[in-house]
């Protein structure tokens, strides 16, 4: 029936197995999980839930993460947006080498990374004895958290910007510099309002990973009083309340699932910049 | 006001300023001291409990309010993350050597006469190494010689790494050496029977190797094997701290487990310390002397044994004699001539533990 030859062309067989196949996939490793947490965490009813998120531990627990996202997200933002630029608008020796550094925190296991900041900042380097000296410590403190999650996060904002800004190249940057405007007046109004959705779609990716990150955390965490929520979490799991890791894990699971919400949005809208026929209120 | 227009800007600006609220509120809410006593894994509920009554008994005895954070995992990981400079006021482990290995490591510690400081060589409570079952015990394991049966399937963790672990190796050993030896371990001071004694060490290390062979898993530490065994359902035995087997059985009223109490087992003692750098810097050798005193009055040693700890104190003990069974208990200063000839031997880099071939993981 259809004139090019298309999905609808599959048996109908064919295209029932795929789709249930994909379905129960997802049904089974991501939905089940879920809800599995949840229904875990709201077992012995919501009071005992709501006395396990109103603990000292987890409070603190929570503004660790927040002061470490507080600090490493827009650090990376920083980041992101100034590699991105040099990347994407000038040209110079050693690019790729630097893109492909950007990508080092991708391939390197986020144990080796904590590791890395034990054995360079711990008391029995030269360099974190002499910290010590100073009264700065930087693993087992909350720095520690913060330079692991920035070392772990650090490309997914560069990552989000690099090719849309070499895509647009320079023309528009050149026609308002002539047009008389100054460096920051050209970011602003010119090469911000273009990238601006795939910033924000880098910024929440760097968040989410930010929040949940565990591995590199771990190694640089005191465990105790300075966790971060997923540290928490292993700990309770280690604790005597069967609930309690559960019940803190459902804080993540609503990020994760805001996050989700918001990238479809921003998603949306990267669209709808890169197809502008398509929309006529763009600005 | 281009900043509020942007969303971007907006949100990061708040992004910065909850971030720089959240620093500025954990930098600033130390009116009080604080004392940090870093512990090994299957101390949690006792040190959770414990902290409740010092802190009580400090406000009532000096008026002043103080926190105590406590920090858990294998013991041998603790003592290493004190080396690289987590703050510790107090350290109690599972072994002294990890202790040791802290005043050795990183300099102005501990004074190497630190287990003096405190009674019973600083150790307010001790334990021992006993066996969790399945309900019934399906596959009937009575004592050490039913570990290396082909059908058996171990849980202990790793030595390197636990505390635990290492008790539960060298209560294998003792067992072992006794048997080896003609039921007595007399011939260890007789100079005269040294040979034999060589021998029978031979057969020792045969046996030791033959149980951890017998591992289904090696954890890094206790709590991790404890998890493995009873939530995870793997292996037919773990090797476990009498308090932490007493815990899941009577703690946790979880009657699909039964402990089996071996012929002979070892003295665990975990002792504690503090640790000096610290306290003197922090101004806090007060507090962390009466943290650890404390733990020897009669209100702390019912705690003790609350938590499934044989106490120090006789009352204490006597009155949880059900839980407390006397079974022949050997002490590491006598059969193996202490914890630093010991870590020296097994368990150091190319040691015994190590000749064993075993996955260190």
């Amino acid at each position: 029936m259809s004139i090019t030859r298309g999905n609808t062309d599959e048996p109908l067989l064919v295209k029932i197995i795929l789709t249930s196949t994909a379905l129960l996939y997802m049904l089974l490793f991501l939905l089940l999980p879920l809800l599995l947490v949840f229904y875990s965490a709201f077992e012995m009813g919501f009071g005992e839930y709501w006395s396990v998120l109103r603990e000292p531990d987890t409070l603190r627990a929570i503004g660790m993460t927040l002061t470490t996202v507080g600090i490493a997200v827009p650090l990376n933002v920083l980041f992101g947006l100034v590699a991105a630029w040099c990347i994407g608008k000038f040209k110079f020796l050693g690019k790729s080498f630097l893109i492909s550094l950007i990508d080092l925190p991708f391939a390197v296991s986020p144990v080796i990374a904590g590791l890395l900041f034990v054995i360079l900042f711990g008391l029995r380097s030269p360099l974190g004895a002499w910290l010590d000296e100073m009264g700065i410590r930087i693993v087992y403190s909350t720095t520690g958290a913060v330079l692991a999650t920035m070392f772990v996060t650090f490309p997914f904002v560069a990552r989000e910007l690099i090719p849309i800004m070499q895509s647009q190249g320079t023309e528009e940057e050149q026609a308002a510099r002539v047009l008389g405007a100054n460096g920051l007046q050209i970011f602003f109004r010119v090469t911000l309002p273009n990238i601006k959705w795939a910033l924000l779609y880098g910024v929440i990716l760097c968040n989410a990973r930010a929040m949940g990150e565990f591995g590199a955390v771990r190694v640089v965490c005191a465990g105790g009083r300075n966790n971060t929520l997923p540290i928490l979490i292993e700990e309770l799991y280690h604790g005597s309340n069967p609930i309690a890791p559960f019940a803190v894990s459902t804080l993540l699971a609503i990020v994760a699932v805001v996050t989700l919400i918001l990238k479809i949005y921003v998603e949306s809208k990267t669209n709808k910049v890169e197809n502008p026929e398509k929309s006529g209120e763009e600005s | 006001m281009l900043f509020l227009r942007r969303p971007i800007f907006f949100a990061l600006t708040l992004l910065c300023v909850v971030g720089l609220f959240h620093l500025a509120g954990c930098g600033g809410s130390s009116n009080y001291r604080t004392l940090s006593n870093v512990s090994y894994d299957p101390t949690r509920e006792l040190y959770s409990s414990y902290n409740k009554l010092f802190v009580k008994h400090w406000k009532e005895t000096k008026g002043e309010d103080v926190e105590i954070v406590q920090a858990h995992g294998g013991s041998g990981d603790q003592a290493k993350k004190v080396v690289n400079g987590l703050e510790a006021d107090v350290v109690t482990l599972a072994l002294a050597y990890d202790i040791d290995a802290i005043g050795e490591q990183a300099q102005g510690t501990l004074k190497p006469e630190w287990q003096k400081q405190f009674p019973n060589n600083n150790c307010p409570y001790v334990s021992t190494i006993v066996f969790l079952v399945r309900k019934g015990n399906p596959k009937n394991i009575r004592d050490w010689d039913d570990l290396i049966r082909e059908d058996v399937g171990i849980i202990t963790p790793n030595p390197k790494t636990s505390g635990g672990a290492r008790w539960n190796y060298l209560a294998a050993w003792a067992y072992a050496l006794k048997k080896e030896l003609g039921g007595s371990f007399d011939a260890l001071k007789d100079s005269a029977r040294a040979a034999e004694v060589e021998v029978a060490n031979q057969k020792a290390f045969d046996f030791v190797k033959a149980v951890h062979e017998n591992a289904v898993e090696m954890p890094a530490g206790a709590r991790g094997a404890t998890n493995l065994f009873v939530r995870n359902g793997e292996g037919d035995v773990l090797l476990a701290w009498e308090n932490e087997a007493l815990l899941t059985v009577v703690g946790q009223k979880n009657d699909e487990f039964e402990i089996v109490v071996p012929s002979i087992s070892i003295v665990a003692e975990p002792p504690v310390a503090i640790v000096d750098s610290t306290v003197d810097k922090k101004g806090t050798r007060d507090l962390a002397e009466a943290y650890l005193n404390y733990l020897y009055s009669p209100e702390a040693q019912k705690l003790v044994a609350d938590n499934f700890y044989r106490p120090s104190n006789a009352d204490a003990l006597a009155a949880h004699a059900e839980w407390f069974p006397n079974l022949e208990l050997v002490k590491i200063d006598d059969i193996f001539g202490g914890w630093k000839k010991v870590q020296k031997e097994h368990f150091a880099e190319g040691g015994i533990y190590d000749k064993m071939g075993l996955s260190t993981r």
